[in-house]
């Protein structure tokens, strides 16, 4: 398997609103895929689709080899997600969220166990293992977050909005682990607002009014449009949005 | 399996964290039924009764006296003119005033026919109308006694022997321990369902959930089954208060009580499921389960006012609330004793109700999320 996503003509339409409007693209095995667009572009409505979450209205594809039509629920197992809303239990202990999303993807015992200390060693987190989820800073909680999403050894990760309302310190920290995570194989496939994190990125898609209005890697696409940053790019593609938000 | 489990484990994580939550919970159904129990009560007691006549005529006196020894009428004061009644039940010192007609006695005995008024204090209709009925009760068994010495047969007239079978002492606990019980599973079941699931389309861990591999229904599931558990134990409170409290017997079958409130269950659950897909946050949950969803229970379903004297339309509307079928069975089985023949109308809509709403809810949470 070469590709860990490919999607060919997708569309969704609500009525008759078209919120992604026939997109096609690929993603590599291994790579960090930005999926960049600004509000109400269709973002979250294809990465929904991408994730068994939402049928499309036409087009289809493949996630982690599986068809987004008729194997959403294969999907799921081979996935990871993390919200852009900060999504562990705020009431349960944070050894007690680890065991919930093992006991969910249906880990052993021996297996939770194992990845618990794993993550909890990892993240430098063993003093908290018996605090609740609610006491942690927002840069802790967004770690424990993406370990957790991790915890099944999905084959990619598709994060919204990952590191959302933190300082750029810790936002570049929550970056080591996701370049760890792919050094390990794992495909990422991220939304974000910060134009610094696309150039992250090995390849980066700017939706627009639900259509994809470029796609390349940040090196490439800077040239093409002749500008300094990925922020620049951005902006000169999303200025010709129509729709608002 | 074990991916249910998992799930379970946190929910009752969840309830029992919460403190407050599950006090409140607990403690409700003993709070409702002492309520309804002791302050609201329908049934009548001691009400003053007023004359205005001559208490020297002996017939007045006769009649008087009996209304005095009536054990839910008390004569209070003897008023010297029609003209102070207004003023009584102004001051709130009368419930009820009992007017003889001038020489009452001696027209009774002339023409056999005597001339009586009964004013009751219309401000409160409903308890007015049985002190009403009371008094006429005690003239009218009087009046053919009268009748029958006048004419020297006893057989003249008849007077019929009133019987309240099930409840001969008219106990309004046996029309509200039903009643409450109806109004507590409802509450528990549905809005707490509701909020519990509504929390976490709030909180967006509902997201991580539905991007798992574990089926939708089974996430329903886990989120009823502790307040079905919660459930059975205010159906056992609720039970052992009104046998022990108040004295309501169960003189049907408990299993086949039992079997009736785990459907109703399953009903109100069905219903929090219906408002969790509606509503977005937890405070709009609260609102159309409080609002949208108890408020015409205790109105239609028959705890207060009986659906039998509501207008056509009311009517017809009471017959969607399933709390009503509900109560109606309870009071069936624990008052009448009825076993499952007699029930199997009230039983059979609220299973039709509950299949609708649960296969509606089911499918409405698959596609919503």
């Amino acid at each position: 398997m070469e590709n860990a996503i490919e999607i060919h003509n997708l569309t969704k339409k609500f009525g008759d609103f078209t919120a992604v409007d026939n997109i096609s693209f690929t993603v590599r095995k291994g790579e960090i895929f930005g999926f960049l667009g600004a509000n109400g572009a269709g973002k979250t409505t294809a990465m929904r689709i991408l994730c068994g979450l939402s049928i499309p209205t036409s087009g289809g594809g493949t996630v982690a080899g599986y068809d987004i039509v008729r194997e959403p629920e294969k999907i799921k197992r081979h996935i990871g997600y993390m919200s852009q809303k900060f999504s562990l239990y705020p009431d349960l202990k944070v050894w007690e969220n680890i065991r919930l999303f093992g006991g969910i993807y249906g880990l052993s015992d021996k297996e939770i166990a194992s990845r618990t200390r794993d993550i909890l060693s990892g993240l430098g987190m063993e003093d908290v293992r018996n605090s609740f989820v609610d006491s942690l800073p927002l840069g802790w909680k967004q770690k424990l977050s993406f370990s957790i999403a991790m915890i099944h050894n999905p084959r990619i990760v598709f994060l919204d909005e990952p590191t959302g309302g933190v300082d750029p310190e810790t936002r570049r920290r929550f970056w080591e682990l996701i370049y760890e995570a792919t050094s390990g194989g794992v495909t990422v496939f991220v939304t974000t607002h910060y134009m610094d994190e696309a150039e992250y990125c090995d390849s980066v898609s700017i939706m627009v009014d639900g259509r994809i209005e470029a796609l390349d890697s940040p090196a490439a696409l800077k040239e093409k449009y002749g500008a300094e940053n990925m922020d620049a790019v951005f902006r000169m593609l999303a200025g010709r949005a129509k729709r608002g938000e | 399996m074990k991916e249910f489990l998992a799930f379970v484990k946190k929910e009752f994580r969840h309830i029992l964290r919460d403190k407050r939550t599950m006090l409140i919970v607990l403690i409700m159904p003993i709070v409702q039924m002492i309520l309804f129990g002791y302050a609201v009560r329908t049934e009548i007691e001691h009400a003053r009764v007023d004359v205005v006549g001559d208490l020297t005529d002996p017939a007045v006196r006769k009649i008087v006296d009996r209304i005095d020894n009536n054990r839910y009428l008390d004569i209070n004061e003897i008023l010297p003119s029609v003209s102070m009644i207004p003023s009584r039940f102004e001051k709130n010192a009368a419930d009820v005033v009992v007017c003889f007609g001038q020489d009452f006695g001696p027209e009774l005995k002339k023409t056999g026919k005597g001339s009586v008024k009964i004013i009751g204090d219309g401000s409160d209709p409903n308890s007015a109308q049985m002190i009403v009925n009371y008094v006429t009760g005690v003239i009218r068994s009087e009046q053919t006694e009268i009748s029958a010495a006048l004419s020297g047969e006893s057989s003249s007239g008849f007077s019929p022997s009133i019987q309240l079978m099930y409840n001969p002492a008219m106990k309004s606990s046996y029309n509200f321990v039903p009643g409450v019980m109806g109004l507590i599973m409802m509450i528990i079941c549905s809005m707490m369902t509701s909020v519990s699931i509504v929390r976490e389309k709030e909180t967006g861990t509902m997201e991580l959930l539905l991007v798992s591999p574990v089926k939708p229904i089974w996430i329903i599931i886990s989120k009823a089954l502790p307040y079905l558990i919660v459930s059975t134990i205010n159906f056992i409170t609720i039970l052992l208060l009104s046998r022990y409290m108040m004295g309501v017997p169960i003189r049907g079958s408990l299993l086949l009580l039992s079997g009736v409130a785990v459907l109703f269950v399953f009903t109100s659950l069905s219903l929090g499921l219906l408002i969790s897909i509606v509503a977005s946050t937890q405070k709009s949950a609260l609102l159309l389960s409080g609002m949208g969803l108890m408020m015409p229970t205790v109105l239609l379903s028959g705890i207060i006012f009986p659906c039998e004297n509501m207008p056509g339309i009311l009517q017809a509307l009471s017959h969607l609330i399933p709390a009503k079928w509900f109560i109606i069975m309870v009071k069936k089985i624990m008052i009448q004793g009825a076993g499952f023949p007699y029930i199997i109308k009230e039983f059979s809509i609220l299973a039709g109700m509950t299949a609708f709403l649960l296969t509606v809810s089911v499918k409405k949470f698959r596609i919503r999320l």
